[in-house]
């Protein structure tokens, strides 16, 4: 594992990728943050991380980040030596994954200094801070873990960040879309649910490419459904928009900006690593039954 | 060494390699023969733990690769088709991680490298990026990588496509030396160097092992026919007329070359004329451009890769069987061959 994180890290620096993402990071929040704290005189540097602008130099940053990660390395034939190597799948999807971790790690650190400035000018409530930026880097780890993932699935990094860039967003306006179109009914949810089911047994086959495991999850998950809906339909009235409210990672970041320590928060991102470390390894072990 | 057992592999509805089995002893250079998409490239990726089988097993010195990839894949130098380099590191940094990746000791690390880049003689490029390096200096990187931890099987998929004929004889001894003290295999469609590298021959067509066994005995599969090639500087009529004394001949095909005539004698099994036939057309005053009774392995190998592909379903013992479907395909593309015993009217108003 130590052997591909030092070559992931290596080749981060020794290309461009690793300084275009430290210095977007960097650019935007140092440019909001003089904005808000210094001109606007708010003493909250939290309040920046929930600006538009930083969410989406983030997102940009990471997909560049991740793109290349899985993406280049068919490209350019290079997982055979992986795949032939004495090494486990999951601590090669691991050195990659701390990597990248690292890169975005650095510019983080350095925000960790800004507080430090502005309490020169008035009272800041490092906690609620720190809590803060403790959790833009739990956020940041989610979406690398996601954008690997992503990167896993295609050949050319290109498309890779597109995708990457398309879900971080889908997942950002997610629950405005949510509260916006959806009405808060049991019907609504039911339906809602038929085809996040369809979408799930669709996943399923792209996987394990066996149409009777897909049929199989469509068919108890659509039974499931069907059964709360008939039995139960008063949880499901309004369950489809706090459902994706809830699995939001943006808002659940908005928590600790908040002021509140989430721990549930802190244990989703982590559950939300753990899931696309798993599903990366299983997508690269698929490869070699293809 | 290795023991590979019945492996099939599919990809979708197509049979890439089929049920094959065949066991590679320690310490040999090994040839795999066989067309493109034979399954080459398919069967070594499944030795090296690369691809997975859809049925069958490979074991490597007691690991089976699909139970125990990491203790197997120890034992395995392995160099895909195409090199798998990281071209933003120099060769001295690349095997340094993969030196590292393959779990060599931190101490041993440094001049384990220096071991590797000294036998593929690329120390002078130690420190140029990969991405701009020639071909061939690549293709040695690639050596280097698979020589890393000193592993006792060495597997090198077409290691000298794409290099000049300078570089090819130098991959070629390389790997003669690394026979001495590794088990080798090679993969190749061009024939004389397995000619020349390997000891022990495995011919794969379609997905199947047609032959394996070692050169000779291969070669001797075409000796039942000993074949004679002759390229004598006289007209064809003066050749056929000293050609037409032997009764050791049993066919012949004659074609008229820029250097003056060519033949093709099949002899009668058991009989060499080399010698005698060379001093009758020197007597005649006739200069002989090239004479050589060696059966190459191409028209063996030609004749088992044709034989697998025109009946699919027969086993390979009839396969190995050359000699009765020899002639047939002799008179396809050889207009000139003729029954020795009916040449003596019609050879002249023919040629």
């Amino acid at each position: 594992m130590t052997a591909i994180y030092k070559r992931e890290l290596r080749s981060y620096f020794g290309g461009m990728i690793a300084y275009i993402v430290i210095a977007l990071m960097l650019a935007f929040v140092g440019f909001v943050s003089a904005i808000f704290n210094f001109f606007g005189g708010i003493a909250f540097f939290e309040y920046v991380f929930a600006e538009g602008y930083v969410i989406m130099a983030m997102i940009i940053a990471i997909s560049l980040l991740t793109m290349r990660s899985f993406a280049d390395e068919k490209k350019e034939k290079t997982d055979q030596l992986l795949y032939s190597l004495p090494l486990k799948m999951s601590s090669i999807v691991m050195g990659k994954y701390l990597a990248m971790l690292t890169v975005y790690l650095i510019p983080m650190l350095i925000m960790c200094l800004y507080p430090l400035v502005l309490s020169l000018f008035g009272n800041i409530n490092f906690l609620q801070t720190y809590s803060s930026v403790f959790a833009q880097i739990l956020l940041g780890a989610a979406l690398i873990s996601i954008g690997m993932f992503l990167s896993s699935l295609t050949e050319t990094q290109v498309i890779a960040a597109v995708m990457t860039i398309g879900t971080f967003l889908a997942v950002y306006f997610m629950p405005t879309i949510a509260a916006t179109f959806f009405p808060e009914t049991a019907k609504a949810s039911f339906i809602c649910f038929i085809f996040l089911i369809g979408v799930v047994a669709l996943i399923v086959y792209a996987l394990t490419k066996n149409l009777y495991a897909a049929f199989g999850t469509a068919i108890v998950l659509e039974l499931a459904n069907l059964l709360i809906y008939l039995f139960k339909a008063d949880i499901y009235a309004g369950a489809f928009p706090d459902m994706l409210d809830k699995i939001s990672l943006f808002n659940r970041f908005g928590e600790f900006v908040n002021g509140s320590f989430d721990l549930t928060a802190v244990i989703y991102y982590l559950s939300v690593i753990g899931v696309f470390v798993f599903l990366t390894v299983q997508s690269l072990e698929k490869k070699r039954y293809s | 060494m290795i023991k590979v057992s019945n492996l099939t592999k599919k990809y979708g509805s197509n049979l890439a390699v089929d049920n094959i089995s065949f066991e590679i002893e320690k310490g040999k250079i090994y040839g795999f023969l066989g067309p493109n998409g034979a399954g080459k490239s398919t069967t070594m990726n499944i030795i090296t733990g690369c691809l997975a089988q859809t049925e069958g097993t490979v074991i490597i010195d007691g690991h089976d690769v699909f139970d125990e990839p990491t203790a197997a894949k120890k034992l395995i130098g392995y160099l895909p088709e195409l090199p798998p380099l990281y071209t933003d590191m120099s060769p001295k940094e690349y095997l340094t991680f993969v030196a590292e990746a393959k779990g060599i000791k931190a101490s041993e690390i440094g001049p384990e490298v220096e071991r590797v880049m000294e036998r593929t003689a690329i120390t002078g490029v130690a420190s140029r990026l990969i991405r701009n390096l020639s071909k061939g200096y690549r293709q040695r990187v690639g050596i280097a990588m698979s020589l890393l931890g000193d592993p006792e099987i060495i597997i090198l998929d077409e290691p000298t496509v794409g290099l000049d004929p300078r570089q090819i004889i130098e991959i070629r001894e390389l790997i003669k030396t690394l026979g001495e003290d590794h088990t080798v295999i090679l993969s190749s469609h061009i024939l004389s160097e397995i000619q020349e590298v390997c000891e022990q021959v495995i011919i794969i067509s379609h997905g199947r092992v047609v032959a394996n066994d070692t050169i000779e005995n291969i070669c001797l599969m075409g000796n039942q026919h000993p074949v004679l090639h002759i390229v004598a500087k006289c007209t064809p009529d003066a050749a056929v007329a000293i050609v037409d004394e032997y009764e050791e001949v049993t066919h012949y095909a004659i074609t008229e070359c820029s250097e003056g005539t060519e033949l093709e004698l099949t002899l009668m099994p058991g009989t060499d004329i080399t010698d005698r036939l060379f001093f009758e057309f020197a007597g005649a005053g006739i200069a002989i451009r090239y004479l050589s009774n060696r059966v190459s392995l191409e028209e063996i190998y030609l004749k088992l890769t044709e034989a697998a592909f025109e009946d699919e379903t027969q086993g390979v013992a009839e396969i190995t069987d050359i000699s009765s479907d020899n002639e047939t395909e002799e008179e396809e593309y050889k207009p000139m061959f003729r029954e020795a015993e009916e040449e003596e009217d019609e050879n002249d108003s023919d040629l």
